[in-house]
């Protein structure tokens, strides 16, 4: 190694002199990135290298675990009585909504056999709590304190008491991070609540979520209630999204569709992540010459 | 070696073990959460700054990348975004080493400042190639804070190095 700006003479040299060393690492750095973001082959690398970080990032989390704790110790009587008292009625709202939904879930279910319809896949679910935000400026992302060890899968949904907040994207043994709705590149299928309508929900940035590709003349209103589709494979139907703010249709071919997500995107700290058991495959050809190994529970797909 | 080059004392050599735990402390600072807090320094970046000027034979480009790799992981950012900044940090840190340490502390932060600022904005185009959000201004005010920081953080990291060989009350240095 030698100093930048002084030329060694030749018996001192050691190694590569300072620029190609630079033009060395920058290559090095530049392939790396170019492998991460377009064809994400470093998934395996990642892991393995955040297997071994964990101890110092708990040991990190600690002053901040520290302030929220001391936060919430010192939170004043008043202010726990008034939740409890929140709470209590929403469970009694809630213990009555439960009530009716055995019930509708047995008709449901007789209803579906009379159709000859397929089950509904089961769920599973594993509840959560967001240890942190990611620390990465340049997407909204948070991390949750259950992994892989613990049955969560990547692509799983995330929800909390109100409705989605995101998706896990990177799931770690013991951690999971998940990409928050409002993230740029964070999409997820809809349908409309009021008339079914299909779309895809993209993040817009300032907590905002834009539905889009969908033309100016669609029957979108604000107000509208946007639910997950579950057409992906990977959410389960019927979770609450989005509420529409603000359809802007005078501009191009698309309608400008503006939303607010339901569930406390940014805000929430205990969460549940929900998956499909085993996500369901698109029909076969009709010969029936994939090689795909399908799931016992779509036998009956036509 | 002189704490700047116009100082009459002599300081004893670095030690490798105490210029490699400040590295790992800083690494371990940046990966507290502490969220979308504005002016939040970036540790390791500063750390490195500064032995990449204090040893540019010890601490240079290789050491810039590795750790720059490690904070990508724990950042979940993209991987060799801070690779890459650290490794243009610690260039641009070795090339001023023998000019900085002709100024006091605080105008060697006013050298280094501009190195910071660089590393970030370099982190920001890379993302924003890829797509990323422009993440607000605020996210340049950490560098500021970091400059600050590098007066208090010439005392701390050369404090082994200030200690006399043995103890002697009438040491004429």
């Amino acid at each position: 190694m030698s100093l930048i700006g002084h030329n060694t003479p030749p018996i001192f040299k050691r190694g590569p002199a300072p620029t190609v060393r630079l033009m060395l690492y920058v290559s090095a750095a530049l392939v790396l990135l170019v492998t991460d973001l377009k064809f994400r082959y470093l998934e395996f690398m990642r892991q393995t290298v955040a297997v071994v970080l964990y101890p110092v990032e708990r040991a990190a989390a600690t002053p901040a675990d520290l302030v929220l704790n001391a936060a919430t110790y010192f939170a004043t009587l008043a202010k726990v009585q008034q939740e409890n008292s929140l709470l209590r009625r929403q469970q009694l709202r809630m213990s009555e909504q439960l009530m009716r939904h055995e019930q509708l879930a047995q008709e449901n279910g007789r209803l579906r056999i009379l159709l000859g319809m397929r089950d509904e896949l089961p769920a599973r679910s594993v509840a959560a709590d967001v240890l942190y935000a990611a620390h990465d400026p340049f997407s909204r992302k948070v991390i949750l304190d259950r992994g892989s060890t613990h049955g969560i899968a990547q692509g799983d949904a995330v929800v909390d008491e109100r409705g989605v907040i995101g998706q896990v994207t990177r799931v770690h043994p013991i951690q999971a991070e998940v990409t928050l709705l409002t993230d740029k590149e964070q999409a997820i299928p809809i349908a409309v609540q009021r008339n079914g309508l299909r779309g895809v929900v993209f993040g817009a940035g300032a907590g905002q979520l834009e539905l889009r590709y969908l033309p100016a003349t669609a029957d979108v209103q604000p107000g509208d209630t946007l639910l997950t589709s579950g057409l992906d494979g990977l959410y389960l139907p019927g979770l609450p999204v989005a509420k529409v703010i603000r359809v802007d249709r005078d501009t191009q071919a698309f309608a400008r569709i503006f939303c607010l997500p339901v569930g406390g995107v940014e805000q929430s700290t205990q969460v549940l992540v929900m998956g499909r058991l085993s996500p369901p495959q698109p029909p076969m050809s009709e010969e029936g010459g994939d090689d795909v190994v399908v799931g016992a529970d779509t036998g009956k797909d036509s | 070696m002189q704490p700047t080059n116009r100082s009459q004392r002599i300081l004893q050599p670095v030690k490798l073990w105490y210029l490699y735990l400040s590295l790992l402390v800083a690494f371990a600072l940046t990966l507290i959460p502490t969220g979308h807090l504005p002016g939040v320094p970036d540790w390791l970046a500063l750390v490195l700054a500064f032995w990449s000027v204090r040893e540019p034979l010890r601490v240079s480009l290789g050491t810039g990348f590795v750790f720059g790799l490690l904070v990508d992981v724990g950042h979940g950012a993209a991987l060799g975004q801070h690779a890459l900044a650290y490794v243009l940090l610690t260039y641009g840190a070795n090339a001023l080493s023998r000019r900085v340490l002709w100024f006091s502390p605080l105008e060697q932060a006013l050298h280094i400042l501009p190195l910071l600022l660089l590393m970030h904005v370099v982190m920001v185009v890379v993302r924003m190639l890829a797509g990323a959000d422009f993440p607000g201004w605020w996210y340049f005010t950490g560098s500021f804070t970091a400059a600050l920081l590098w007066v208090p953080l010439h005392f701390v990291l050369l404090f082994p190095q200030f200690r006399p060989v043995e103890r002697d009350d009438n040491r004429p240095i």
